[in-house]
């Protein structure tokens, strides 16, 4: 498949000092012509529009750089929520077919962002990320992740027709696990995750060459969970098929290859666990990412025992970029190495995000030659925030 | 800094994520421990198959005899802990730390451990009725040419314990001499004791696949009780909700344990003192068959004067000292929020804090970084008071007046209940009161336990249940 207009061109150098060089000013110019793109009176945003005018500044003339872009305040999710959600289309995309993909929603109006072709190129560009020896082209996927009015779904399925694969789907609600949790309905949640990891075992036994998946960690460990217990062994049996030698009874044995995994928070413990547990000791090839609705996707270094499973994001630069700042100060990068509040900045024409404080935390990393820019590791929970979240299955 | 590995059924596990413990008096570092999650129990627990029948081929004899060792390596060997060892004393003293109990209740309750592993033959006696331990060999035995044959009903027993105080640990000792693999969640200021017990059986000679001690979160725990075919595990009453209707988990909840005069015997009530003060105040006043209300027909003002008299002088005292009597609270925050529980209901009319006007000093008291709650004598002028109903982490005792003829349909759950009566009719209708768990008839504590008869449950029909068998050829036909 061939890419989507707007993907950025891979960064070029010799050495890491030119590419990180090189990578800024690319962040450079993406600043100017995104915020230009959002503000113009043809091009631009009717929701930027409008907030321009309680700047004291003007985003046409005084955003030239990434350093600039501290000029504009601290961007509020709850702006996020509510319409009428055409102010956040650009009036240069008039006319244009338009997504849009929620976040939350389990008490009160959920958070929604418009969405025409970002994804695409999200996706695209996490693709250039992945090995094909363990993603083989052509192959099919399944994505076990959530479905309904969430990125993920549609973002790997593109994920994998970009890569000349099919992708198989199951239906998952995570507003409903999390009711259940927080009304302490483990058994109906547990129900529910055994209903999901059923439609899983049931692709899996379809016939369909399955050898790439989409998954978070609870459902990886879900899915391990099942398939130990023999269940696609089970359902072979129900469907009158042969068990093959060897059983099936691990991912490796189910012959997925290559995971990708994410949608919730990843520790190094998780990642040992299933890289010496449930993924035959590395045989099988996980990715952890990072990434929201509202950012995109940040990958990861490769992980493994030689680092102590340490896992480290990098923003999808120059579209999105990760700081990781002083939570008293914004404005404040902390020194690498440093434990800061995860600062966002979403830099497309599709969407401008400008300085948003996740609900993250983690260690600023520097960066290394495929990356050359910062990102971030041991991303958790904000300490300050911490305990108000229940975390389902996604 | 001591670090405590998992220990995945044979296999030492040091795991990435570590819960640090702290001294709770000056919140140095005593001791990491390692977790592990839900997932790698689930993992674990697909081998439970094979190590029970590893356990069940042991002759019931033989576990028995290394019970025996155990006992005394419990009590007197220095045992692993992680990377160092622990003498008994060492062990008491990090107990101590990490959770707030008193050095001298650390003791005591350890021996109660002790006493459990050292006479595992009169526990099991009394927990199966006497049954011919054969039975555990064969799964059944001919007694008095009757037929008694029994089949265990899990591969493993999950315990998904408390940090409040050891003695609790008893509970679950008996597991291995019942042929069934013990799958241990510590709590998490408390690993001390379960890790101590399980050094002492693997010493002792049982086989390491058969014990599993697993640190884990909330979520862990939902999984342990999730997946093993039988299970116990200690809360209060919103935490255990879901598995109240789940009879593979044995709960062990909020006791509402209490002392009920009769008519005969309320004007009698101070030979009762000793009695009701040790129900009350025992051992800080947490477990759950301390006494939390004192129900009687009259005189609650006097018996409440009475109480509290007796307890008013308990002072907060640091960990070490012999004389404590009342246990900090690690957490002052959690001190602050019962006393703020009990300041608010002291709000709604009709209940009075006997023991503040008589101590003239507040019930929470706070020294550094630990709190201490002293014990508290209400008196209410119902049932329906919202005191009256109500248990706490320290000794505190509501003191209801209520007619004997209404009172047990009053009462609610009541984990232990001791009846202070002799009349035949109300003993009667006290025999026959479904909402008593344990029943004790005369001047006896309510926290007053004998070993054969556990107050919560009963470990072997947990763990086996009744079958009719008929054998053309049974073995020792005539035992």
């Amino acid at each position: 498949m061939k890419d989507t207009p707007g993907k950025p061109a891979p960064v070029t150098g010799a050495t890491l000092e030119e590419r990180i060089r090189n990578a800024r000013a690319a962040l450079d110019a993406q600043v100017r012509e995104v915020v230009r793109w959002h503000f113009s009176p043809e091009t631009g945003t009717p929701f930027w529009l409008e907030k321009a005018k309680e700047f004291t500044f003007d985003p046409l003339k005084d955003v030239n750089g990434w350093d600039d872009v501290k000029k504009f305040p601290v961007f509020e999710d709850e702006w996020l929520r509510g319409g009428p959600v055409r102010k956040w289309v650009p009036k240069g995309y008039a006319g244009r077919g338009v997504y849009v993909f929620e976040t939350g929603g389990t008490t009160g109006l959920p958070k929604s962002r418009i969405v025409i072709d970002d994804f695409k190129i999200d996706y695209e560009m996490m693709s250039d990320t992945l090995p094909d020896q363990y993603f083989p082209k052509g192959s099919n996927w399944l994505m076990l992740g959530p479905s309904g009015p969430r990125r993920l779904r549609l973002a790997v399925e593109h994920l994998a027709q970009y890569r000349g694969g099919i992708c198989f789907c199951v239906d998952l609600d995570p507003r409903y696990v999390v009711r259940c949790l927080r009304d302490r309905r483990v058994a109906e949640a547990q129900a529910y995750k055994d209903h999901v990891i059923d439609q899983a075992v049931t692709v899996l036994a379809g016939g369909h060459d399955i050898r790439c998946m989409f998954t978070t960690p609870k459902l990886l460990a879900a899915l391990d969970e099942a398939l130990r217990a023999g269940k696609l062994e089970d359902k072979y049996r129900e469907l009158k098929k042969k068990v093959p030698p060897g059983g099936l009874r691990s991912i490796k044995a189910a012959s997925i290859t290559g995971i990708f995994s994410g949608g919730t928070e990843f520790t190094p413990q998780f990642t040992r666990e299933a890289y010496e547990e449930m993924l035959d000791g590395g045989q099988v090839y996980m990715t952890p990412t990072y990434g929201n609705t509202l950012m995109g996707l940040a990958c990861s270094k490769p992980i493994g025992p030689a680092d102590g499973f340490k896992i480290s994001y990098y923003a999808p630069q120059p579209r999105a970029v990760i700081e990781v700042v002083d939570p008293k100060d914004y404005n404040q990068v902390v020194p690498y190495g440093g434990t800061g509040r995860v600062l966002l900045t979403t830099l497309t024409k599709e969407f401008f995000v400008p300085r948003f404080p996740e609900r993250d935390e983690g260690e600023r990393e520097p960066p290394f030659e495929k990356y050359p820019w910062d990102g971030v590791s041991g991303v958790r929970p904000f300490a300050e925030l911490a305990g108000g979240t229940v975390v389902g299955v996604y | 800094m001591i670090h405590i590995p998992a220990l995945r059924f044979g296999k030492a596990y040091t795991s990435l994520e570590k819960a640090t413990l702290v001294h709770h008096v000056t919140g140095d570092p005593v001791a990491e421990v390692s977790q592990v999650t839900g997932s790698m129990i689930a993992r674990d627990l697909g081998g439970m198959a094979a190590a029970h029948k590893l356990l069940a081929a042991i002759p019931v004899r033989d576990l028995l005899g290394m019970y025996k060792k155990a006992a005394d390596y419990f009590l007197n060997a220095a045992l692993p802990c992680g990377d160092t060892e622990l003498t008994f004393a060492d062990y008491v003293r990090s107990l101590s730390a990490t959770t707030g109990s008193p050095m001298v209740f650390c003791d005591r309750n350890a021996r109660k451990v002790h006493y459990v592993l050292a006479n595992i033959e009169e526990v099991i006696g009394g927990l199966t009725r006497g049954l011919d331990l054969e039975a555990l060999d064969r799964g059944y035995t001919l007694k008095n040419g009757r037929m008694q044959a029994f089949y265990p009903t899990t591969d493993v027993f999950g315990a998904v314990l408390p940090s409040n105080s050891p003695g609790v640990h008893s509970l679950w000792v008996p597991t291995v001499a019942f042929k069934i693999p013990l799958l241990l969640k510590p709590g998490r200021e408390e690993p001390w004791t379960p890790f101590r017990v399980l050094q002492a059986f693997l010493k002792a000679g049982v086989p390491p696949q058969v014990l599993g001690f697993l640190p884990t979160d909330h979520a862990g725990a939902a999984d342990i009780l999730r997946l093993c075919g039988r299970s116990m595990a200690f809360g209060d009453d919103k935490t255990m909700a879901p598995y109240k209707n789940d009879h593979r988990v044995e709960i062990h909840g909020t006791g509402y344990s209490k002392f009920i005069l009769g008519e005969d015997q309320a004007d009698d009530w101070e030979k009762y003192l000793d009695v009701l003060v040790e129900g009350v105040a025992a051992n800080g006043g947490r477990a759950c068959v301390n006494a939390s209300a004192v129900w009687t027909p009259r005189n609650g003002a006097a018996i409440a004067k009475g109480l509290a008299e007796r307890l008013a002088g308990v002072k907060a005292r640091p960990w070490d000292d012999p004389g404590c009597e009342v246990s900090a609270f690690a957490n002052p925050a959690v001190a602050e929020a019962i006393n703020n529980l009990i300041e608010e209901g002291l709000k709604t009319p009709g209940a009075e804090d006997v023991t503040q006007r008589l101590r003239g000093t507040p019930r929470l008291v706070k020294e550094g970084r630990c709190a201490w709650l002293l014990p508290t004598v209400v008196t209410v002028d119902s049932p329906d008071h919202p005191l009256a109903n109500k248990e706490f982490l320290f000794p505190y005792a509501a003191v209801v007046e209520w007619p004997q003829y209404d009172v047990l349909k009053r009462i609610g759950y009541t984990l232990a209940a001791t009846v202070l009566s002799d009349d035949p009719g109300f003993v009667a209708d006290a025999l026959a009161c479904p909402n008593i768990e344990r029943l004790n008839i005369g001047p006896l504590p309510t926290n007053r336990l004998t070993w054969d008869q556990p107050h919560e449950g009963n470990l072997f029909t947990h763990l086996y249940k009744q079958r009719a068998l008929q054998h053309a050829r049974p073995a020792g036909a005539g035992v």
